[in-house]
């Protein structure tokens, strides 16, 4: 027996000793077995399993260190001068985004390719106006903060917060259980953020994640963020989760993962992400890559991103061609693998427009042999986020 | 009395008379996690020695179970279609894959027997 495809969590970036989370020695406790991701030492999976995680998440509360990704501030003199500043690198409006809000988007090049996707979150504090929080993807920080530093205006910083840990609360429990020990949270909307007391600790707290549950993030210092994860997990409802059931359940909710479903080639437009540049970054450009996607918002993109469901239930796979019923390849596979709540497999990919409406008839070419999938609509779970 | 052997790819081989059921081993269900598919042969195809014999899937990969010798398909567990839970379950017993008519006796002698492959498993 052998591994024929590399663990769809696993992308081994750093080849040095791993990093460590300040949760680490927590995992290594709970029994988690433990895999090089991004360079960090991270859990995969806790004793449960995947599966049992994943439907943990999907029922009641589960518990993610994402402590390895990318946390910095963009400080300059006031909101305009820092939103117009990273507005140059991004496609998102930054500028009419209102204190306490978050939004998603993504670094772009001079071709209109994603160099990674983030969270940007503008304080709700009056006195941290020109303060905005980017929270970018582990095996890109370094790569990212360097773009980022070297475009920004002199009075514009960067300054990463490298002493600061990140989990993520997620589920349909998410709220009362971080409610119990950070009154504040109950109140917040999706995709906006606030600093409050969690267990007693200051905290920044945004409500959001990547599960398309309803849940939070919450960002503490370094030798703080542990008090809250022992907390959390005093809750029954709670349950630590490894990054292969953070896999399955972005899958299932249709959420792209950097460096598999976007990458430097691939267009925000092509990955289905319009929905993430506000009327005003479409009408006006200004960013890496403006002219290719004005223009493929006039004539549309070529090849799109769409969701995929196989018949019967072997999995397609990442790199796994699409081909039309008559055998023209059209598109690869970007991710792919078995959805728990939906008890069948699922994936995304890459076709050609033409064969990209709903419902359209493709053949996955796995092992050799052509799988009959259909185009279908992502999520392929519904979202449960807090509108 | 059935003996089991084992290959260090850690498919096993319970060996009655001439015919050997194959299946994967405890440590190798524990190492894959949760088993969501497994495609398996057509009763009646030949299998060689490290052929592919069949495909296990968990939630994150797919892996290949390799043929521990040579031989004919004689039968396939289809319950595993529908509960592929079960390698995980049970690997030893109701979590088999396939029935094999072993060709060549000797090709078994170069496989672990339980005790060599418990010691094996402990060096990994």
């Amino acid at each position: 027996m052998a591994a024929e495809a590399q663990e769809a969590t696993t992308d081994n970036a750093g080849a040095a000793a791993p990093l460590k989370t300040p949760l680490h020695a927590r995992h290594v406790a709970l029994g988690a077995r433990m895999v090089p991701f991004a360079g960090y030492d991270m859990p995969v999976q806790y004793p449960t399993g995947i599966l049992t995680e994943h439907n943990w998440t999907r029922e009641k509360a589960g518990l993610f260190d994402v402590s390895h990704m990318g946390q910095a501030f963009l400080v300059g003199p006031d909101h305009e001068t820092t939103a117009k500043a990273l507005e140059a690198l991004i496609p998102a409006d930054i500028v009419n985004l209102a204190p306490g809000k978050q939004r998603y988007s993504q670094l772009l090049n001079e071709e209109g390719g994603i160099l990674d996707d983030l969270m940007v979150t503008r304080s709700s504090d009056p006195d941290e106006d020109g303060a905005l929080y980017l929270v970018v993807n582990a095996a890109c920080k370094d790569a990212d903060y360097a773009h980022i530093e070297a475009r920004l205006p002199a009075n514009v910083k960067l300054i990463r917060a490298e002493h600061r840990g990140l989990i993520a609360l997620q589920g349909p429990g998410a709220e009362a259980a971080l409610a119990a020990i950070g009154p504040d949270a109950a109140e917040m909307g999706f995709m906006t953020s606030r600093t409050m007391k969690v267990a007693g600790i200051k905290a920044n707290v945004s409500r959001s994640g990547y599960t398309g549950e309803d849940g939070y993030e919450i960002s503490a210092a370094a030798t703080k963020i542990g008090e809250i994860w022992d907390t959390l997990l005093l809750d029954a409802n709670v349950k630590p989760i490894g990054l292969g059931a953070r896999d399955s359940l972005r899958l299932e909710a249709g959420l792209c993962l950097y460096g598999h479903d976007i990458d430097t080639t691939t267009s925000p437009i092509e990955a289905g992400l319009i929905w993430s540049i506000q009327k005003r970054r479409r009408e006006e450009g200004g960013f890496p890559g403006a002219a290719r996607i004005q223009r493929e918002l006039a004539e549309g993109a070529s090849r799109v991103r769409v969701g995929l469901l196989p018949e019967g239930r072997a999995p397609a796979r990442e790199g796994t061609e699409i081909a039309t019923p008559e055998g023209e390849v059209v598109g690869t596979v970007t991710s792919g693998g078995f959805g728990p709540t939906l008890n069948g497999p699922c994936a995304m990919g890459y076709v050609a427009t033409a064969h990209s409406a709903a419902g359209t008839k493709l053949n996955l070419i796995v092992r050799g042999k052509p799988l009959p999938a259909v185009v279908a609509p992502m999520p392929f779970v519904p979202n449960g986020y807090k509108r | 009395m059935a003996e089991t052997r084992y290959t260090k790819d850690h498919e096993y081989i319970r060996i009655e008379g001439d015919t050997g059921t194959v299946g994967i081993s405890d440590y190798a269900q524990g190492q894959l996690g949760d088993v969501v598919f497994v495609e398996l042969p057509e009763i009646g195809k030949a299998l060689s020695k490290g052929g592919e014999a069949a495909v296990v899937e968990s939630v994150k990969a797919a892996s290949e179970v390799y043929a521990p010798v040579s031989g004919e398909v004689t039968a396939v567990n289809a319950e595993l279609e529908s509960a592929p839970g079960t390698v995980n379950e049970d690997p030893a017993g109701k979590g088999w894959f396939l029935k094999i008519k072993i060709a060549d006796a000797a090709e078994l002698d170069g496989l672990m027997n339980e005790a060599e492959y418990q010691n094996y498993v402990k060096t990994l």
